[in-house]
């Protein structure tokens, strides 16, 4: 019986696994193996010599600490953010949900741009000095990854029974002994998965630490870049490189010991959002600090994009810079349009979005199924951490893996056009598996035995119990990894072809440019990268299923 | 169980929707149209020569135009890859030396040619190279392995319209930047970070000598020189002629200035040519190339008049053949150095550890 679920469980898990062999272990272990071999003979004493540089040491707890601080922050303002947008009722919320996705859209450099226009001394902001500081780059940081917890969170918040809670609040208890004893715990799985995404994607942050530090903070993830691209030290690179993969799996064994609650089993009703009372206030206000703390940047971008230089110098409103995305640039600095590049974002971000969805879906389902024997749950939770870890490792040495790796037979790759919605599914993979996993581990396994004795197949069943429960966290997951897949840049830029690029692609090129015009085009074309991924995710919430019936 | 099947019914009929969107729209599902786009554009000649593999850093950009005509001049389909900014490209190039991604690459430049010249990236060819070109090629490429095909220069630029309504005289050389009195009114960017940061970066060095940058790089921070992370930044956010920055000196390109006319017959803002370095890009054929005649081929029409007429719209850099015509913006307003500062590439290959070590600690305290 357990040889024969153990099978049923690696047929399940086979695609999977051979996509990120191919796609991860391969390239990745690749890069280290240049590093460790020199001249011909493996070399460790090099790659341990690179640990006891103190730059080695610096970069790394700058890392750690950035990421934490970040982490926490994120995690301090996006769950009573979660709550407001996914347990209230008001006019306006499945805007601002929306909304609050597209920080992750925007390209690093576009925000980098914003950020600092806000903290220079002659900025909006500039009286509070933060220019340059280590706290710009953590609110940088912030602004980019507290919508994972706000979605995340929410949407497993969105369907938990208040059953229990009013149960208790009748007993006596208060709201905070209510929400610590009753309804936290049933969150701390969502919360502790995102948590630990976010402090993946806050650790392997690479242009907007450079960008609002000023050069004064170096992260390992811009070490690597600086070594790998630049000085083409491969030796301090592989080094790097397994001090990241050292530093995720220390965080994936400390968040499944912080996830690991009990019972996992929680019932879940219809979403039923009330309206705001008046205990909500300090929520709200959380709720409208984080939506002003997104906005001001964004809005910053918009009056840019709104901005047209007259021939005389003078800067007049106008919408000059988004007619002039369907052209080429000014002098023709682009080879197609912002419009085709747009287009080009799309189809490859529906790839993306089709195969995250399908690989995290059947791994949520390998990893949540529940375990008959020790040896099976370790197995199940060694797989739901081996997909973690393409986050907690820098898209450089992936990027370099792809070329020097899938480079012969049946596996040369590098010219597939496979391969960049392949890279933007393992970034949002983790960011799929984590919002599913929570809810599917919530179900009830009995559900299932009762389906099964009633008749359903293994197919049937995942239907009937299984769909309806995850079908919204699945939106949640789709929604990430489409945003994540419109927004990538980091793999993207290694494997882009000229004659295709995307939308990020194309503003990164429009900013490095001189002329007032081009800078107006990058703004304006981030405003539709903005809108787009906000309009895609207000008709994905649409798409969803009228009743949840009784589970 | 009633309850249930509703919920069933609507979630296959989404994902149906889902299913259909998705072949629809997507770039795999759509990967025999694409494929059979070049032909149609190109003709039946387009295949005849077989494909060429170019390889480019991420800036590279020419008309769709120039393509199409390379392709049935020559009957080559042209494929480009780009592989990241220039210094990841050569990378990249030495990392894939025993089997190439191509069969050409242009964009390696005089601060990374010689790593990819030393490590063999490149296979000898010499065109028939129009004049002007030789005066370009890489010191130390004695085999002709690479081919210059365009040119700029790394300068300071000043913003004319700032110091004049401060009644300043703006600066003029090196010396004049650690002048208390420009204080705090430079910005330039990270020369591990960004390719012109570490073209200043060598323009210092060459200007004040192995020894010698150190202690003037120092002045420089004590004087309130601001370092960014890239071109963008710094132009677009702290200079005062590119932004709303409060910065008139930023590190820039000799034909930034005819990016700034003020529709009045000037430019507001100007180059400093004795700050400047030159960046020369090269293109190459690739060792062990799949089609060494298509690459040959290429480099060929790189230098042709049309590619070279259209590099300053399309790159934003200098043609290297004489007397290819500039747009008009640029014969006004670009001024060029007649001697930028240079130094030896190998030499540059030999240091580049060193020197971003010694400036990051300079930097960072």
């Amino acid at each position: 019986m357990t040889a024969k679920r153990l099978a049923g469980l690696g047929a399940l898990a086979t695609l999977p696994l051979a996509v990120l062999c191919v796609f991860f272990v391969l390239p990745v272990s690749g890069m280290i193996e240049r590093g460790f071999v020199a001249d011909g003979h493996l070399d460790i004493g090099g790659v341990l010599e690179v640990f006891t540089r103190s730059r080695t040491h610096q970069v790394l707890w700058f890392t750690v600490w950035s990421a934490t601080a970040a982490t926490m922050i994120s995690v301090g303002l996006g769950v009573p953010v979660a709550y407001v947008l996914y347990r209230l009722d008001f006019p306006g919320r499945r805007l601002v949900r929306a909304a609050l996705l597209v920080p992750f859209v925007l390209p690093t450099v576009v925000v980098g741009v914003a950020f600092r226009e806000l903290l220079v001394p002659s900025g909006l902001l500039g009286g509070l000095g933060l220019d340059g500081s280590k706290w710009a780059i953590v609110a940088g940081l912030v602004f980019f990854n507290a919508s994972v917890v706000i979605r995340s969170v929410g949407a497993s918040w969105e369907s938990l029974d208040t059953r229990p809670a009013q149960a208790a609040a009748a007993l006596g208890a208060t709201p905070a002994q209510v929400f610590r004893t009753v309804t936290l715990p049933s969150l701390r799985p969502a919360i502790v998965s995102a948590a630990s995404v976010v402090f993946l994607f806050c650790a392997t942050a690479f242009g907007i630490v450079l960008i609002l530090g000023g050069l004064k903070y170096s992260s390992v993830e811009s070490e690597i870049y600086f070594q790998t691209t630049v000085l083409l030290d491969l030796r301090a690179a592989a080094a790097l490189s397994i001090l990241q993969l050292l530093a995720v799996l220390v965080l994936l064994v400390l968040a499944g010991r912080l996830r690991r609650v009990p019972d996992p089993t929680v019932s879940r009703t219809t979403a039923g959002p009330r309206r705001p009372r008046l205990a909500d206030a300090p929520w709200l206000g959380a709720t409208a600090l984080l939506l002003g703390a997104v906005a001001l940047p964004i809005g910053t971008l918009v009056a840019g994009s709104l901005q047209v230089q007259q021939a005389d110098g003078a800067q007049v409103w106008g919408l000059e810079n988004y007619r002039a995305l369907s052209g080429e640039g000014s002098n023709a600095a682009l080879a197609v349009p912002v419009t085709q590049a747009l287009s080009n974002s799309l189809r490859i971000a529906v790839d993306a979005t089709w195969m995250s969805l399908l690989l995290g879906g059947l791994l949520a389902l390998v990893v949540t199924r529940r375990s008959r024997s020790r040896a099976e749950r370790r197995v199940r939770s060694v797989l739901d951490g081996f997909f973690m870890l393409p986050l907690g490792v820098s898209a450089v040495t992936l990027g370099f893996g792809f070329l020097i790796t899938l480079d012969h037979g049946v596996l040369d790759l590098r010219d597939s056009r496979v391969l960049i919605p392949l890279a933007q599914a393992l970034v949002a993979l983790p960011l799929v598996v984590r919002t599913l996993v929570p809810v599917l581990a919530g179900i009830d396994d009995r559900l299932r035995q009762a389906a099964a004795s009633l008749g359903a197949g293994p197919v049937r069943a995942v239907l009937t119990v299984d769909l309806p429960v995850v079908w919204r966290p699945l939106l949640a997951a789709a929604g990430f990894a489409f945003a994540v897949s419109l927004g990538e840049f980091g793999a993207t830029s290694f494997l882009a072809r000229p004659d295709r690029p995307t939308l990020p692609v194309v503003i990164y090129r429009l900013l490095g440019h001189p002329g007032r015009p081009n800078y107006g085009m990058a703004l304006a074309g981030s405003v539709v990268l903005a809108l787009t991924v906000a309009l895609v995710m207000l008709v994905v919430e649409r798409l969803r299923v009228r009743s949840l019936g009784v589970i | 169980m009633r309850a249930i099947r509703p919920a069933v019914r609507t979630s296959s009929a989404a994902l149906a929707f889902g299913v259909l969107l998705t072949s629809g729209c997507s770039l795999i599902g759509s990967e025999s149209d694409t494929a059979s786009e070049p032909s149609s554009s190109g003709g039946a000649s387009s295949s005849a020569g077989g494909t060429v593999v170019l390889v480019t850093h991420d800036s590279f950009s020419l008309p769709k135009k120039l393509i199409r005509s390379f392709e049935s001049d020559t009957g080559y389909t042209l494929e480009q890859r780009a592989l990241g900014d220039a210094g990841a490209l050569t990378s990249q190039l030495v990392l894939n030396a025993d089997n190439p991604v191509g069969d050409v690459a242009f964009g390696v430049d005089n601060t990374f040619g010689s790593r990819a010249v030393d490590a063999g990236v490149f296979t000898p060819y010499e065109g028939d190279r129009p004049d002007g070109v030789d005066a370009y090629d890489l010191p130390g490429d004695d085999d002709g392995d690479l081919t210059p095909i365009d040119n700029g220069d790394v300068c300071v630029n000043v913003d004319t319209s700032w110091f004049d309504k401060q009644g300043l005289t703006p600066p003029e050389t090196f010396d004049d930047l650690i002048d208390p009195q420009y204080e705090d009114l430079f910005v330039t960017e990270g020369a591990t970070t960004s390719s012109p940061g570490f073209a200043f970066l060598l323009a210092t060095i060459a200007a004040k000598g192995e020894d010698g940058w150190q202690d003037y790089w120092k002045k420089l921070l004590a004087n309130g020189t601001k370092v960014d992370k890239g071109w963008e930044d710094a132009y677009y956010v702290d200079f005062t002629g590119g932004g709303k920055g409060d910065r008139p000196i930023v590190t820039s390109y000799d034909s930034s200035p005819a990016f700034t006319t003020d529709g009045n017959g000037g430019t507001t803002t100007a180059a400093l040519l004795d700050t400047c370095f030159e960046q020369i890009e090269y293109a190459g054929v690739l060792s062990g190339a799949k089609n060494p005649e298509g690459a040959q081929a290429v480099v060929d029409w790189l230098l042709s008049p049309a590619v070279q007429k259209a590099l300053p719209t399309s790159m934003y850099v200098f043609p290297v053949v004489d007397d290819t015509p500039l747009p008009k913006d640029w014969a006004s307003f670009a001024k060029r150095p007649t001697d930028p500062w240079t130094i030896d590439p190998a030499s540059v290959d030999e240091h580049r550890d060193q020197w971003l070590q010694e400036w990051t600690d300079l930097v960072s305290q």
